[in-house]
């Protein structure tokens, strides 16, 4: 029979971290002893998007969106909402409108302005059933493919519509098919670059937990546009959720036949294979990937020969991001002018990113290329937590740069990114407020991408460490002027002349600050000062004697001993025991303390 | 291996199982069932199974059902809201699981109210 409610439990990483397996089977065992099992439908979803909420559950067909749900909320809402029809109020995430009624989730500030292309299915089916997938035109894009387009059609298609690679570098899609189908070979592969490493970057992660089966549906398209039978997902390991579902979704696509010999009856085979990296951020450049695929050292290539010419194994191979897969049923299906109806004129679609840092509503969005950075901080993101002012946006990871708040009505397109010394880069997208030192935030990225180089290469292995080390004088206040020359020039030196994009872009973090935040490396290079007072070296913590009420509460919490004083008396820390920790800071109540 | 056919099968099938998922727009049918406990005790439950079997049978894709609480008027329970986008709500009361499948045959597929189970008859 027709289910009457259904239940969406999120089960993306996030809320699973939150304990949302634990919330599906509380409801499990709820709705059977109030004999509603029969009559309710229960699954765990993909990412809702707006994890700073989490857990999230949501009930059909009103809609109802509960936020901060924990496993002993289950039973009221069991009791309540799905057997008398009440909504538990104090669950939910309601923004009201001006008459004081409820306003539906997608005109909620955080879904309105999103267009939800790659990320249509994540929240709305279960991840680990194909038949969820069919019913929202699942594989009908793969059979139009076949039975109503000659591969060259299919690339035609795509270069259509405009879809730029959304790993990073923005590279047309299309082109790199043709190239792909354009050699000649025995054996051609497509490749899935699902090794996402960026800190802070979940857009791919939760596209596979929420909606496998569309990449590989992509994957099996692009299969037949190139002429491959085999592909490959290079997923990392750390990815428990995304390699299960995956291998869940392969299992039941190779019993339907939809993977393996004569896919669909059609005449043409493709099958796709995982790998798991072992989490080293360079495997997410294409030739290092392609290398770590075969079973060597994850190392870059020399590019010519291009993947396309010579790849997997030596063979022509099609590698794209997992974004970029996600985006290729719905184009096939609704046409290129669909596609190319939605962004800017050079960067069409939609972008997904990860929003974090100093931003009330982290999780994950996808917006129209060329909305503003200021929609997405202050309108879908909530604005910044406490009264604080914005100071930067970084996007793009280790491999991009900051967007200061005097550019915040920037259009986000891969060439207004460039242009502005950022990238696009994954997506991933970190606000800052003014407690951010932005000289910190430089080596904070820096010191990543010294940690993950592979070495292969001197300006990436030697360069970036140098690099790290000068910034390192400047944070500490050792560093001169002639310093922050030398730096700029080394920057430069890097990124012409290292293998892979890994330290091509390596020192883009270092430049753009330096670029729009120069007063503050002086800051700390002349005058010794960490204007946000992050850089420990730079800082020292003094009691203000007028305020100080003597209650004893820093000098209690002080875990080094370093503050003595009487009761009522101005209390003292001594800067020779203090750690500059910040616990008394936090313990005062009279702002007595400052940094 | 499934054919063309089998998956569009499965698809169809899903499709209608699957429609109460995703937003409400605003061109939907409303079926509102009182599900407190004076309306389950009346007998809610099988009139609320009843019009969904209905709503099934007949592949009423634009139709939503969804219950609610005591609106107060507890001895006329089991109530049924049926609403109609730009039309007026209509309230059946004492409803049966026999008259919710006349309900929904007549009003909610073509467009008749059932005068006679309206509030306004028993009033």
């Amino acid at each position: 029979m027709l289910e009457r409610a259904h239940i969406l439990v999120c089960g993306g990483t996030g809320c699973t971290s939150g304990n949302s397996n634990k919330i599906y089977s509380e409801f499990v065992s709820r709705l059977k002893e109030q004999g509603l099992d029969k009559e309710v439908k229960l699954i765990m979803t993909g990412c809702f998007g707006l994890c700073a909420r989490g857990p999230i559950v949501v009930v059909y067909p009103e809609g109802t969106f509960y936020q901060h749900v924990k496993p002993e909320d289950v039973n009221e809402i069991v009791c309540e909402h799905i057997l008398k029809g009440r909504p538990v109020e104090r669950l939910l995430h309601a923004e009201k409108e001006e008459d004081g009624s409820l306003k539906a989730i997608n005109e909620t500030d955080f879904y309105k302005r999103q267009k939800r292309v790659v990320l249509r299915n994540c929240g709305i089916i279960n991840p680990e059933s194909i038949d969820e997938y069919l019913a929202y035109d699942g594989y009908k894009a793969y059979e139009k493919a076949i039975t109503q387009m000659t591969p060259q059609g299919v690339i035609d298609e795509l270069k259509k519509s405009g879809l730029r690679g959304r790993g990073g570098g923005g590279f047309s899609t299309g082109m790199k098919w043709q190239f792909a189908h354009d050699s000649v070979a025995d054996r051609k592969y497509v490749v899935c670059n699902a090794d996402e490493g960026d800190p802070g970057a979940f857009m791919d992660r939760s596209l596979l937990e929420g909606d496998p089966h569309a990449v590989i549906e992509a994957m099996m398209i692009a299969g037949y546009a190139i002429g491959a039978t085999q592909g490959y997902i290079y997923v990392r390991a750390e990815y428990p959720i995304a390699v299960e579902r995956l291998e869940i979704a392969i299992g039941q696509a190779r019993e339907y036949g939809i993977l393996g010999k004569n896919v669909m009856g059609l005449g043409h085979d493709f099958d796709i294979e995982l790998r798991l990296g072992a989490g080293a951020f360079v495997c997410g450049e294409e030739t290092a990937l392609l290398n770590s695929t075969e079973g060597k050292r994850g190392e870059p290539r020399q590019r010519p020969p291009f993947p396309a010419v010579k790849g997997l194994f030596s063979k022509p191979t099609l590698i794209n991001n997992v974004e970029t897969y996600g985006n290729i049923t719905q184009i096939i299906l609704n046409g290129a002018d669909w596609f190319a109806s939605m962004g800017t004129e050079k960067s069409k679609g939609t972008k997904v990113f990860a929003l974090g840092g100093k931003i009330h509503n982290t999780g994950l969005v996808e917006i129209p290329m060329g909305t503003t950075l200021r929609t997405i901080i202050e309108e879908i993101g909530g604005g910044i937590p406490n009264g604080k002012k914005f100071k930067a946006a970084q996007t793009g990871g280790p491999s991009g740069g900051c967007i200061p708040a005097s550019l915040i009505d920037t259009k986000i397109d891969y060439d207004n990114l460039i242009a502005i010394g950022s990238m696009m880069g994954s997506g991933g997208l970190i606000v800052m407020d003014e407690d951010n030192c932005m000289v910190d935030i430089a080596k904070f990225f820096l010191e990543f991408t010294v940690d993950e180089s592979c070495g292969k290469c001197t300006p990436c292995r030697i360069g970036n460490k140098r690099l790290y080390e000068m910034l390192d004088k400047v944070t500490k206040g050792k560093a001169t002027m002639e310093d922050l020359d030398k730096m700029e020039e080394l920057c430069y030196y890097i990124k012409e002349n290292s293998l892979c994009g890994l330290g091509q872009t390596a020192p883009n973090p270092v430049l753009s600050t330096l670029k729009y935040f120069r007063d503050e490396y002086v800051e700390h290079v002349k005058n010794k000062r960490c204007p946000a007072g992050v850089c420990k070296a730079l800082v020292s913590y003094k009691v203000e004697p007028d305020k100080c009420i003597g209650c004893g509460l820093c000098k209690r919490n002080c875990p080094v001993g370093a503050i003595s004083g009487e009761i009522k008396q101005p209390h003292v820390i001594d800067p020779a025991k203090c750690i500059k920790c910040g616990a008394c800071i936090q313990a005062c109540r009279k702002n007595a303390i400052t940094k | 291996m499934k054919t063309l056919e089998e998956l569009q099968a499965i698809r169809d099938r899903m499709k209608t199982q699957m429609a109460s998922r995703g937003a409400a727009d605003g061109d939907d049918i409303k079926i509102v069932v009182g599900m407190a406990t004076c309306g389950i005790a009346a007998g809610a439950r099988p009139v609320l199974n009843a019009i969904i079997e209905e709503v099934e049978n007949r592949k009423l894709e634009n139709v939503k059902v969804t219950q609610t609480g005591c609106i107060g008027m507890c001895k006329l329970e089991p109530l049924v809201d049926v609403i109609v986008p730009g039309k007026e709500k209509v309230t059946y009361v004492h409803v049966t699981p026999e008259k919710a499948r006349r309900i929904v045959a007549s009003h909610v597929v073509n467009g008749n109210v059932v005068a006679e189970y309206t509030m306004n008859a028993k009033a």
